[in-house]
């Protein structure tokens, strides 16, 4: 037997002349223009970014790394999770700890603690909360939090073969289940009010300009950074190995390869994802509760990777700043419409638009000659 | 205030007043003046000499009706005043004072109400009295407990004055009366007679009531606990069988078709909506009949549930067969429609709809036990639905065909069964199942917009732990849930019995993924 050689298809580049340009240009704009548009255009000149703008980008963006977090585990793996608002909570309450121990004694109780530990009468920190003063172990544990959280769950998940919709279900469970544990006042995270009133970061005042572009920039940087780490992994071979598994798992099985490391390596990554998403969300809402962690939010998560466009990298981005974008102009125009928006949306996309907006534009392009 | 005057003058009227004293105004003066100590004692005197007049100056008292003037105590009835003793009415002057009764003066009021009405002609406000007095009787109330004891003819109130008696008299002085009392309350299985016994045994100096305080108190809590058992026990199958309606429907479309409808709570939504409709339909027009609305709601539910169904189906999930992850999806989003149109059609607030008479109350098994009707009904009902579904699959020519389509259906197809109508039709079922879910739910809890968000991840947990495709791991999985869950509530709380449930499940389904009963297949994507 002569042996064989397999062609395989040359590795394509990170991204294409056009896109890299793209790319930059969205570097340019995340790092100058919009913060010379906020911070030095005068207010009344009609090139003036307004605040408001600067936070409602900023809270999309975080949202965006979340969509990009969902289509990298569904979208390229084929493993729907309902449950990755826990990460992006996780993530956010690890960022709240930190904001709530810079408070100091400024809180109403003029206490050491926080105020809701004074108000439930507690004498001392509890142990979760003990690197919470250190900026240094917050930002570890922004990733590491959610990141073992993840491997655990993902590990005994994955482990046994659960997959398709059991997984899904046993992931929403989860979410529930998480969000029951921190509404109860005992657990030390504030119970359903959750962590608010911020009033520093690293010593600096939170409820500034400066610090609200700040963070801005430093959210789009993470996600143009994710955005290009994804468009990496997906490109390298544990990329079609994942996509190999979405496609016919047990396929690649016989094969020879254990997907177990794939899917775990994938899951875990795509829960830190969310975990510094919800760390940036944080000090840019300013308030952390559990609610985050209902069922409803990490489905929303899905329809914003499935409005965009799975298994494109694009396609997310593009849902979240379309999906986002809608509910924040309808809840205020037409606030009893968002919710039937909202529902025809999850029915319209998966009954006609199978591959999102992004497909949608692909298709019309190629369909002209 | 009227109709209150009407009742009191009432149960005053039967009162048995065989006493040679009756109410003298320098009594009523005493009760309504002064500190809260002699105001008690006064109250106390008064008790043993009581007649009807007490009775209407007591309630009056407990009502805030008393005002002074100067230094005497006058019932306020509209504008004018009331002597207590004479009757005689008179306009109230100006400068009457009101009178604060303070929460300790409150309860020595009610209680001596309470010990009042034990002579009321109405065996049911006797026996509330007497449940009322069991938690503060004392030596006070002794001479009217047994006045009422020797005229009392129902045995079930007979036997619980006996007990009021027992726990008035532990307090007694005499060492023997105390025994007695002790003896008595033994038997007992109320929870107040435990913190009776346990406040004694804290004074008790008599070594040998001591002991038998102690004996009494071990016996007492024997029987408390067998009680809180079976109560955990019948909260656990009450609960189980909620789970297993809700479930029912799941286990169809999803157990059987392989669709997951995450709109299955809005369907039961739907249903409770249902229920509330006719409930208003029959006030309105069938007021006599009200009592029987709920046998109309339950078709009425299951119609309305089933034909959002076959909408459903027709429009959305049809198109989706085979793509499970996008069916839950686009189901999603239907849910999320129809709970925003019940908020525009019913309002965003929660509903009332109203037990019919013959579902409220309950059957009084022990003393710290009570089964409420509805719950019992419930049961039934789930057991009915149940048996019902069991037999439409396997023994009707739908559920055969259901079978066949699921197991095999391009074989269906070639034996001539219309595949796309058959899943109408078993989603149409399941739909219509989940409305009379609702319908049962409607008479146990809110009904709201929210309602079918707080059972969805509940009523899959059930179906993945009982094992797609099987009616009977669905039972066994509702109830154990059911049971697990009220069992671990009664030990940690029930929001960590909430969370350790679906910890359990999670752990559970590493052991067997396929649930308690796997299909059995050759399929390697099993």
């Amino acid at each position: 037997m002569t042996p064989q050689t397999i062609e395989l298809p040359a590795r394509t580049p990170l991204l294409s002349r056009a896109g890299w340009s793209t790319f930059i240009v969205a570097v340019l704009v995340v790092c100058a223009l919009a913060p010379a548009l906020n911070l030095w255009v005068p207010a009344d000149s009609a090139f003036h970014l307004s605040d408001y703008a600067v936070g409602l980008v900023g809270k999309i963006m975080c949202y965006a790394i979340c969509a990009l977090a969902i289509d990298l585990i569904w979208g390229y793996t084929g493993i729907l999770s309902l449950g990755h608002g826990v990460f992006f909570a996780l993530g956010g309450y690890v960022m709240g700890m930190y904001l709530m121990r810079q408070i100091g004694t400024d809180g109403n109780y003029k206490s050491d603690l926080p105020d809701f530990m004074v108000f439930l009468d507690w004498k001392e920190l509890p142990w979760h909360w003990t690197f919470s003063d250190s900026f240094v172990a917050t930002l570890f544990l922004v990733v590491a939090v959610p990141g073992l959280v993840a491997f655990v769950f993902g590990y005994f998940a994955f482990r046994s073969r659960i997959k398709g919709v059991y997984f899904s279900i046993i992931t929403q469970a989860m979410t529930f289940a998480a969000m029951l544990l921190f509404f109860r006042n005992e657990t030390g995270f504030g119970g359903n009010n959750g962590f608010t009133d911020f009033k520093r970061i690293l010593n600096i005042p939170i409820a500034t300009q400066e610090m609200r572009m700040t963070l801005f920039v430093l959210t789009g940087v993470t996600l143009l950074g994710f955005f290009l780490m994804a468009r990496w992994l997906v490109n390298s071979k544990f990329g079609r190995v994942l996509q190999a598994v979405r496609d016919a798992e047990t396929r690649v099985m016989f094969s020879g390869y254990n997907p177990l490391g794939y899917k775990l390596t994938i899951w875990t990554l795509s829960a830190m994802m969310c975990g510094v998403a919800g760390a940036l969300y944080v000090p840019q809402i300013g308030i952390i509760n559990p609610s985050e962690m209902s069922p409803a939010n990490s489905i929303e998560m899905a329809i914003w990777a499935a409005v965009g466009g799975r298994a494109s990298l694009v396609g997310p981005i593009v849902g979240a700043f379309i999906v986002n974008g809608a509910k924040s102009w309808l809840t205020v125009a037409y606030p009893e419409y968002w919710l039937y928006f909202l529902g025809a949306l999850f029915i319209g996309v998966t009954l006609f638009l199978p591959q999102g907006i992004v497909g949608w534009v692909k298709k019309l392009k190629g369909a002209k000659p | 205030m009227l109709s209150q005057w009407i009742r009191l003058t009432a149960f005053a009227l039967c009162l048995v007043s065989g006493s040679v004293q009756a109410l003298t105004t320098e009594d009523a003066n005493a009760m309504a003046i002064g500190d809260t100590d002699a105001r008690v004692e006064a109250l106390v005197k008064a008790m043993a000499t009581a007649d009807d007049k007490t009775a209407v100056f007591l309630q009056a008292l407990a009502d805030d009706a008393v005002k002074l003037v100067g230094t005497r105590a006058f019932m306020v009835k509209g504008d004018k005043g009331v002597d207590p003793v004479s009757g005689l009415e008179f306009a109230l002057p100006d400068e009457a004072e009101d009178i604060i009764n303070n929460n300790r003066m409150r309860g020595e009021l009610d209680s001596a109400l309470a010990a009042l009405k034990l002579f009321s002609k109405d065996a049911g406000i006797r026996l509330a009295a007497t449940r009322q007095l069991q938690s503060d009787a004392d030596e006070s109330k002794l001479p009217l407990i047994e006045k009422a004891l020797a005229t009392e003819q129902d045995a079930q109130i007979k036997d619980l004055l006996a007990m009021v008696r027992a726990s008035a008299l532990l307090n007694s002085t005499d060492i023997t009366q105390r025994l007695e009392a002790t003896r008595l309350l033994a038997t007992s299985t109320q929870a107040s007679t435990k913190t009776a016994l346990l406040a004694r045994l804290d004074q008790e100096t008599d070594p040998g009531v001591k002991l038998a305080l102690q004996k009494a108190l071990r016996e007492v809590e024997a029987a408390l606990a067998w009680g809180d058992r079976l109560g955990a026990m019948f909260s656990g199958i009450s609960l189980g069988s909620i789970l297993l309606l809700v479930a029912l429907g799941l286990a169809i479309t999803y157990g059987l078709m392989g669709v997951i409808n995450m709109a299955h709570g809005e369907l039961m939504m739907i249903g409770a909506y249902a229920t509330y409709v006719v409930q208003g339909l029959f006030q309105q027009y069938l007021p006599s009949a009200f009592d029987w609305y709920l046998l109309a709601a339950l078709p009425v539910a299951f119609m309305a549930s089933a034909l959002m169904g076959v909408v459903m189906e027709r429009t959305v999930i049809r198109f989706l067969y085979g793509r499970p992850l996008e069916t839950l999806l686009a189901t999603w989003g239907i849910s999320l429609m129809l709970m925003q149109g019940v908020r525009t059609l019913f309002g965003a607030q929660n509903v009332g709809v109203e037990n019919p008479s013959w579902m409220s109350g309950g059957v009084q098994v022990l003393g710290n036990l009570s089964l409420p009707y509805n719950r019992l009904v419930i049961i039934c009902f789930a057991l009915a639905v149940l048996g019902a579904v069991a037999f439409l699959i396997s023994k009707t020519r739908l559920g055969l065909f259901v079978r066949g389509v699921t197991q095999n259906r391009p074989i269906a197809a070639c034996m001539g069964v219309n595949t796309a109508r058959i899943d109408t039709y078993a989603f149409a079922l399941g739909s219509g199942i989940a409305g009379l879910a609702g319908c049962a739910l409607s008479q146990v809890g809110n009904v709201g917009p929210d309602l079918g968000q707080g059972y969805i991840v509940d009523s899959f947990m059930v179906v993945v732990l009982g094992g797609v495709g099987q009616l009977a791991g669905t039972v066994y999985a509702a109830l154990g849930l059911g049971i697990l869950n009220k069992f671990l509530e009664g030990w940690a709380g029930a929001v960590l019995a909430k969370i350790a449930v679906l910890v359990f499940i999670i752990i559970f389904i590493q052991k067997r993924p396929q649930g308690i009963f796997a299909m059995k297949g050759r399929s390697a994507e099993a």
